[in-house]
C-alpha cells in the first residue's frame, strides 16, 4: 500500500472516530431514555419506522463504524500478530464492507 | 578485597579520602545482563558510595570485579549520550542517574537498551537507530552556498521556537528504547528520527520539506505513533518528540490537502 493511501486511512480513522464520539453519546442517551418503561420491539419500531432523522443518524453511525473498525483492526493485527500486507488489507476491507452491508440492512429493517 | 577498596576510591574522585571510607556503609546487589540476545543476568556485589551513579557501578564491576563485562560510555557527564541503558526497567543515561534515586532498596538491574540488537552485555548495535534518521531525511539540505550571505532567522519566530524545542537531541536512544510502537512495528522510524525531521521541517533554510514529509508519513512514520508519550517522559533532555510527531501529522495533512505529497 502506498504511503499516500496509508495517510488517508489514518485520516479516515480520525474523522470517523470524531463522528463515532457523537453517535455513541446519542445512541446511549437514547437507549437509557427508551428503556425507562421497558424495552419492546414495538416501541423501537414506533420510533424509527418512517423517521428520516433516525434513518440518517444510524446510517452515519453504521458507516462510521464500518470505516473506523477495520482500519483499527488492520493496525492491531500488524502490531500484535505481525500480520501485514495485501491479505490483511483485503481481509479488513472485507470486514468493513460486511459491516456496512449488515448494518445498513438493520437500519433499513427498522426504518421500513 | 583491599585492592577493590582502593579501586573504588579511585573511581570516585569527587569524594575526599575520609569520605570514601565513611560513605561505604553497605553494598549494592547489581544484576547485569550478560550475553547477547540470549543470555542471563549475573549478580555482583558492589560497594555503595555517596554520590554514586549507575555508570560508576558498571565501571566498578568492569574494572574491579569482572573485566569481561562490556558497556559503552564516553563523556560521563550527560553530553555524549553513549551510556544509555535500562536501569530497573527504565531507559536512562547511567552517567546522570544517581544510585540513590533508583535503588532505594539497594538493588539494581542493568540491561542493554530495548528495541535494539544486543552485541554483548550492555552494548547495543545502534545501526538501525541511525539508519532511520537517514530514512527520515534527517540531514539538512539548504539552497545557499558559501558565497551567499548568512540566512537571517529570528530567534523569536514561531518556526525557530519549534526548532529550539527539539534541537538538543543527542541521539542517545533512550526514547527509541522506551517506545512501544518501535517494539510492535520494527519499521517504525521512532521518536528521535521523527523529532529530527520535525526540527528540519521548521528550518526555514531547508528546501526538502515535501520530500521529508513523504519520508516520515504512513504506517512506518509519524502516523503510527499512538501518543503513549513514553519518549517524552523518558527523554533526558526534556524534549517532547510527541509534540514534534503531532506537528508532522498536521504538516502531512496540510500538504496532502494542498496536493504536495
Amino acid at each position: 500500500m502506498r504511503v499516500r493511501q496509508q495517510v488517508w486511512l489514518w485520516l479516515a480513522q480520525r474523522v470517523s472516530a470524531a463522528v463515532l464520539a457523537v453517535c455513541i453519546v446519542v445512541h446511549l442517551v437514547t437507549m437509557i431514555y427508551a428503556v425507562r418503561g421497558g424495552l419492546s420491539a414495538a416501541e423501537i419500531l414506533a420510533r424509527t419506522q418512517g423517521n428520516y432523522a433516525w434513518f440518517a443518524f444510524y446510517t452515519v453511525f453504521v458507516l462510521a463504524v464500518s470505516i473506523h473498525a477495520p482500519i483499527g483492526l488492520r493496525t492491531v493485527l500488524a502490531e500484535t500478530l505481525g500480520w501485514r500486507g495485501v491479505v490483511v488489507n483485503m481481509l479488513t476491507l472485507a470486514l468493513g464492507i460486511t459491516s456496512a452491508l449488515a448494518g445498513m440492512r438493520a437500519v433499513l429493517g427498522v426504518f421500513s | 578485597m583491599e585492592k577493590r577498596a582502593v579501586d573504588a576510591a579511585r573511581l570516585s574522585p569527587r569524594l575526599k579520602p575520609e569520605a570514601r571510607q565513611t560513605s561505604q556503609t553497605n553494598s549494592l546487589s547489581v544484576r547485569v545482563w550478560r550475553g547477547a540476545e540470549e543470555g542471563a543476568y549475573q549478580t555482583y556485589e558492589v560497594p555503595r558510595l555517596e554520590a554514586q551513579t549507575v555508570l560508576d557501578v558498571v565501571t566498578y564491576i568492569q574494572r574491579v570485579i569482572d573485566p569481561s563485562v562490556s558497556y559503552r560510555f564516553s563523556c560521563r557527564v550527560g553530553v555524549c549520550g553513549s551510556c544509555a541503558m535500562n536501569v530497573n526497567g527504565q531507559a536512562r543515561w547511567t552517567c546522570r542517574t544517581h544510585v540513590e534515586k533508583v535503588a532505594a532498596d539497594g538493588r539494581l538491574e542493568i540491561a542493554p537498551l530495548s528495541n535494539l540488537p544486543v552485541i554483548k552485555d550492555l552494548v547495543t548495535n545502534m545501526e538501525q537507530f541511525f539508519d532511520k534518521w537517514a530514512r527520515a531525511r534527517g540531514r539538512f539540505n539548504g539552497a545557499l552556498t558559501r558565497n551567499d550571505d548568512f540566512a537571517r532567522v529570528m530567534p523569536d519566530s514561531p518556526k525557530r521556537q519549534q526548532v529550539d524545542a527539539g534541537i538538543e537531541c543527542i541521539g542517545c536512544g533512550v526514547c527509541y528504547s522506551a517506545c512501544d510502537v518501535v517494539q510492535w512495528n520494527p519499521d517504525y522510524l521512532g521518536p528521535a528520527a521523527l523529532n529530527r525531521a520535525w526540527t528540519l521541517h521548521n528550518d526555514v533554510r531547508d528546501i526538502s520539506h515535501v520530500e521529508r514529509l513523504a519520508a516520515v508519513s504512513g504506517d512506518a512514520g509519524c502516523h503510527a505513533c499512538h501518543t503513549h508519550t513514553s519518549c517524552s517522559e523518558r527523554c533526558p533532555k526534556q524534549i517532547s518528540p510527541t509534540i514534534g510527531i503531532a506537528g508532522l501529522k498536521r504538516a502531512v495533512l496540510a500538504a496532502a490537502i494542498d496536493g504536495e505529497s
